[in-house]
């Protein structure tokens, strides 16, 4: 009984206006083809939503896809808004994010940065750390 | 870091009878996950039940489940309920993982709880893990629970079935209903509802589902002072909602009228002691077939010294023991 | 004169002959002269126009080297518009933020992080009037990258050259107006699609009466592509939501060969050569056809599909980015090969973030190059008449063909409703995915190199230099807003957005009149959008991956 016990649960979204969902979408999959349960939220939500989703699905992790250059501001305040939350869930953000703003939101408390072109492997791969380190 | 997820089952408990929600998602994994602290959670928590009505609400794929789940939590939240829903959807039977997309068709649904569940494979599990995560939500005090799942396997209708008020969701022009006949969801139906109204073939959806059961009716059924009612619904225009909470209203009254609540909780609690005494004899099956015992009451039978049904018997009493 | 006519050589040679060409050597680099058309007809500007909607094609005018433009403020992009105009360009492209393409304000929480960041920031009529101060309108033909919020961009656009003198029957431009692919691929929608739709048509029933010289849609298989789609599904959805246009502008009484004629594409270029160049001819030869036999068009203006062609941004690599100059480049031939009206080459660096000034000054000299040096531009549709050219063509139209009869059937013999049935039941967002992850796989597995990805991956010297915005716009931005907001008439504003909500309740009126009333006493663009979500509604895309 105890093979499934390990799955990883992973909540996905797109946090704010950005409408860009193919990336988030094919990350979906790969992540269910990896074996994860992947609770996808999709396009418009806010870091209260995500928050709520996060603490009733008990996620083990949460990945914010992000397409429209608002990561320095966005990513920061979901870090806050799961601290405010009291909520203990490592964040990885992935999409467009130039190599200059990977220091800034790493120091915002983002835990892992997919960048573009980031293959299937180090998607899942970066999930699998990030959540056995937390 | 505080964090709940590292708590001890009761600590987890604890908290969750105050309805904090990161320790009610907690207790939830642990339930899914039918390890020892499942069984921990169903001991301490079986003697804070409140009583929370348990609607079952599925149909085929693409039925709009969720989102008229969706809209009716909201209508019932909009009325001073505090609902739960476990959305049930299947996890990929080659790599075990799923896409759990409930909470998409709820968006807007911000006061209840929401937990996706993958079904991981194992029927016998989601059949343990279900009334675990109903016990859990009725303690913390939400009402009602709604489980929500697709209707094609056999456990999903049993876990469904077990449900006080039992909804099966049909859409016109697909031959739904004649879909859910075969399906077995006919018998255990309370209220049907066929969703995207506006289509064709919405009244014929209607007129079989009459015919089917006239038919049903003639044949007996345990409860004849009740006929399920066939209620026509739009999830796209929020149409006929309101009218499905008073079906399963009007039914929850007519199960306490009638006695048969405490029939189907019984029923209930029957269903959750047979799923558990299976689980623990097919782990017990598996265990057994790595041990020597087995391997000799096999080549014993297959030499022809004893018959099968005697092997059984033997195999039945390691079991026991 | 009957012998011409009979004639498809001689015909196309008396529309050639009629054509008013450039005044350059039609000639190779080594001087032989060559012909402007080679191959059998149907010729170029002939029915069904599979080789081009003109007779002579390039050899009159160029394509329209339009390049998008907008960020930070209204002032900001006015800034670069004059720089465009000065330099002689006559069209202006905008691009809007992310709060204005959704309908918000710059003030709404949801906007944080986002103003003048992917575009400029429009809240009310006085932005629009900064966006075009000091500008002819009645000398420039401007489009505007918008969708949901449309209608309001436009009332605001034609109310600030009415404030000028210019009257709204001299504007000359492009909308983009597309709410369909909103709800396929690009996901700025903001009421279901049948309200939506509504808005669509009573702009095109406004615009056919009022404005002649505006087209009020543009309908886009750009983002449909980008989000994943292949070659033949962003022909093949594209062309239904243009059918989809105008069974619903029929259905509102309006004349085919009037608005047909206003009707115009927006494609993408990616990197698979002939598929591309196959896809361009098929989307004209399909729409030719169907507009004549299935809409009964009977001008041949109405049946043409004119196109703009953007080189595919979902193609460019963060990886090695100058290499994406060579993507580009043979992006942008292939729409100069499959006959394109127009064309936006994207900048090296878009990967990452928005265009800096020197990228988008590569961009546009890359389509310089095919034009002027490559003489491609010299023969009409030069490929045309080759086995393999022909052969995709064909491919690409029984592919389109495939779809637009499931989404007949999925309508009960509507498009309009089986494309709305595709929307509901996922149809479109599914394929669509479906797509796009069988593509990355493709990648993964390494079946499919990605130069600089996946493969030669050596040489990756890190990134350009990458233009920010930075946050002081955002603030700039709200204060200037607030200030709007202190100085109108705050009662007309009230009132004019309760006569919009009371107009949005009755289908029988028409929109535009109202929005027009409401920009002009100074109420936002949000205000006008909530107006009418009171009525209408929000739209949440319920199908998953």
């Amino acid at each position: 009984m105890t093979d499934k016990t390990e799955q990883i649960r992973i909540v996905l979204a797109k946090l704010g206006l950005d409408g860009h969902d193919r990336g988030i979408k094919v990350v979906a999959r790969m992540l269910r083809d990896a074996g994860m349960e992947v609770i996808y939220l999709g396009l418009r939500q806010t870091t209260d939503s995500i928050v709520a989703a996060v603490e009733q699905e008990d996620a083990d992790v949460v990945g914010l896809s992000m397409h429209n250059a608002g990561h320095l501001t966005l990513a920061p305040a979901m870090v806050e808004a799961l601290r405010q939350g009291d909520i203990d869930v490592p964040l990885i953000v992935g999409g467009i994010v130039p190599d200059a703003d990977v220091e800034a939101l790493e120091q915002a408390g983002v835990a892992a940065i997919l960048g573009p072109g980031a293959s299937a492997e180090e998607v899942v791969a970066t999930v699998r750390s990030v959540v056995s380190e937390a | 870091m505080t964090s709940v997820r590292n708590l001890p089952v009761d600590a987890l408990v604890e908290l969750a009878l105050t309805d904090d929600r990161r320790a009610v998602g907690r207790l939830l994994t642990l339930v899914e996950r039918n390890g020892p602290e499942a069984t921990e959670c169903a001991m301490m928590l079986h003697a804070h039940g409140t009583g929370s009505h348990v609607i079952g609400i599925t149909g085929a794929p693409g039925a709009g489940k969720s989102t008229l789940v969706g809209e009716m939590v909201q209508q019932m939240v909009d009325g001073g309920s505090h609902p739960a829903v476990l959305a049930v959807d299947p996890s990929s039977p080659l790599t075990g993982g799923a896409i759990l997309g409930d909470r998409v068709r709820m968006a807007g649904v911000t006061e209840a709880f929401i937990r996706s569940v993958a079904t991981r494979g194992h029927a016998g599990g989601l059949a343990l893990a279900i009334p675990g995560a109903v016990r859990v939500f009725d303690a913390v005090g939400y009402n009602p629970v709604v489980i929500e799942t697709v209707g094609v396997g056999q456990v999903e209708v049993d876990v469904t079935a077990a449900a006080d008020t039992t909804v099966v969701v049909v859409t016109p022009g697909m031959g739904d209903a004649v879909q859910a006949n075969k399906a077995g969801l006919l018998e255990v139906a309370d209220i049907f509802v066929v969703n995207k109204a506006d289509r064709p073939g919405a009244s014929d959806a209607r007129r079989d589902l009459e015919l089917m059961l006239d038919l049903s009716h003639m044949t007996g059924q345990e409860d004849a002072s009740y006929r399920p009612p066939i209620l026509m619904t739009n999830s796209l225009e929020g149409e006929g909602h309101s009218a499905v909470i008073d079906a399963i209203e009007t039914h929850r009254r007519h199960l306490v009228d009638t006695g048969q609540l405490a029939k189907r909780r019984r029923r209930r609690i029957e269903f959750e002691i047979e799923s558990r005494l299976s689980t623990v004899f097919e782990q017990r099956m598996i265990e057994l077939k790595t041990d020597q015992r087995w391997v000799d009451i096999v080549d014993t039978t297959t030499a022809g010294t004893i018959a099968p049904p005697a092997a059984s018997q033997q195999v039945a009493n390691l079991l026991l023991h | 004169m009957s012998d011409a006519n009979d004639d498809p050589q001689q015909r196309w040679q008396a529309a050639y002959d009629a054509s008013k060409l450039r005044d350059v050597p039609f000639e190779t680099m080594s001087g032989v002269p060559v012909d402007a058309v080679y191959g059998d007809g149907p010729y170029p500007g002939e029915y069904p126009f599979t080789r081009g909607i003109h007779a002579s094609m390039y050899r009159s005018r160029l394509w329209t080297m339009r390049m998008f433009a907008g960020f930070g403020t209204a002032e900001d992009t006015n800034g670069r518009f004059k720089e465009l105009l000065g330099a002689g360009g006559t069209g202006l492209s905008t691009a809007f933020d992310m709060p204005t393409l959704m309908g918000r304000d710059s003030d709404s929480p949801w906007s944080l992080g986002e103003v003048g960041r992917a575009g400029v920031a429009i809240d009310t009529l006085s932005d629009m009037e900064d966006l075009f101060a000091d500008i002819d309108l009645a000398g420039v033909s401007t489009s505007m990258t918008i969708n949901g919020p449309a209608a309001t961009a436009l009332a605001m656009y034609l109310s600030v050259a009415e404030k000028n003198g210019v009257a709204r029957s001299q504007l000359g431009g492009t909308i983009q107006n597309d709410i369909l692919k909103e709800y396929q691929a690009q996901k700025e929608y903001i009421y279901p699609p049948r309200p939506s739709m509504r808005i669509v048509t009573d702009m095109v029933r406004f615009t056919t009466a009022e404005m002649p010289r505006w087209n009020p849609v543009s309908i886009s298989g750009y983002h449909i592509r980008e989000a994943g789609a292949t070659a033949a599904e962003e022909l093949a959805f594209t062309l239904a939501n243009g059918f989809a246009y105008v069974e619903a502008a029929l259905a509102a009484g309006e004349d085919v060969d009037t608005f047909g004629k206003r009707l115009s594409f927006f494609f993408n270029s990616h990197s698979d050569f002939f598929e591309e160049i196959g896809k361009f001819r098929a989307a004209r030869r399909i729409w030719a056809r169907w507009m004549k036999e299935r809409y009964g068009a009977t001008d041949e203006r109405a049946m043409l599909c004119r196109f703009h062609t953007q080189t595919a941004g979902v193609s460019l690599t963060a990886q090695q980015p100058e290499i994406n100059i060579a993507r580009v480049a043979i992006q942008a031939l292939a729409g100069a090969l499959g006959g394109t009206q127009s064309l936006h080459t994207d900048s090296y660096d878009e990967a990452l973030a928005l265009p800096s000034d020197k990228a988008a000054r590569i961009a546009l000299r890359t389509q310089q190059i095919v034009a002027h040096e490559t003489g491609v531009v010299n023969v009409a549709d030069p490929l045309g008449g080759a086995p393999f050219i022909e052969w995709m063509t064909d491919e690409m139209e029984r592919q389109a063909e495939d779809v637009f009869a499931k989404l007949d059937d999925m309508g009960n013999g509507s498009i309009l409703e089986g494309v709305y049935a595709g929307i509901e039941n996922g149809y479109f967002v599914g394929e669509i995915a479906d797509s796009a992850y069988r593509f990355e796989r493709e990648v993964n597995a390494g079946r499919r190199i990605i130069v600089g990805v996946n493969g030669f991956t050596d040489g990756d010297d890190g990134e350009a230099n990458l233009l920010r915005i930075d946050q002081a716009t955002e603030d700039y931005q709200r204060k200037r807003l607030d200030t709007v907001k202190r100085e109108r008439n705050q009662v007309a504003v009230d009132e004019s957005l309760a006569s919009l909500t009371a107009a949005a309740t009755d289908t029988n009126t028409n929109l535009m009149p109202p929005i027009i009333e409401a920009v002009r006493t100074y109420a936002t663009l949000e205000e006008v959008a909530m107006a009418m979500e009171q009525v209408f509604g929000t739209y949440v895309e319920k199908a998953i991956v």
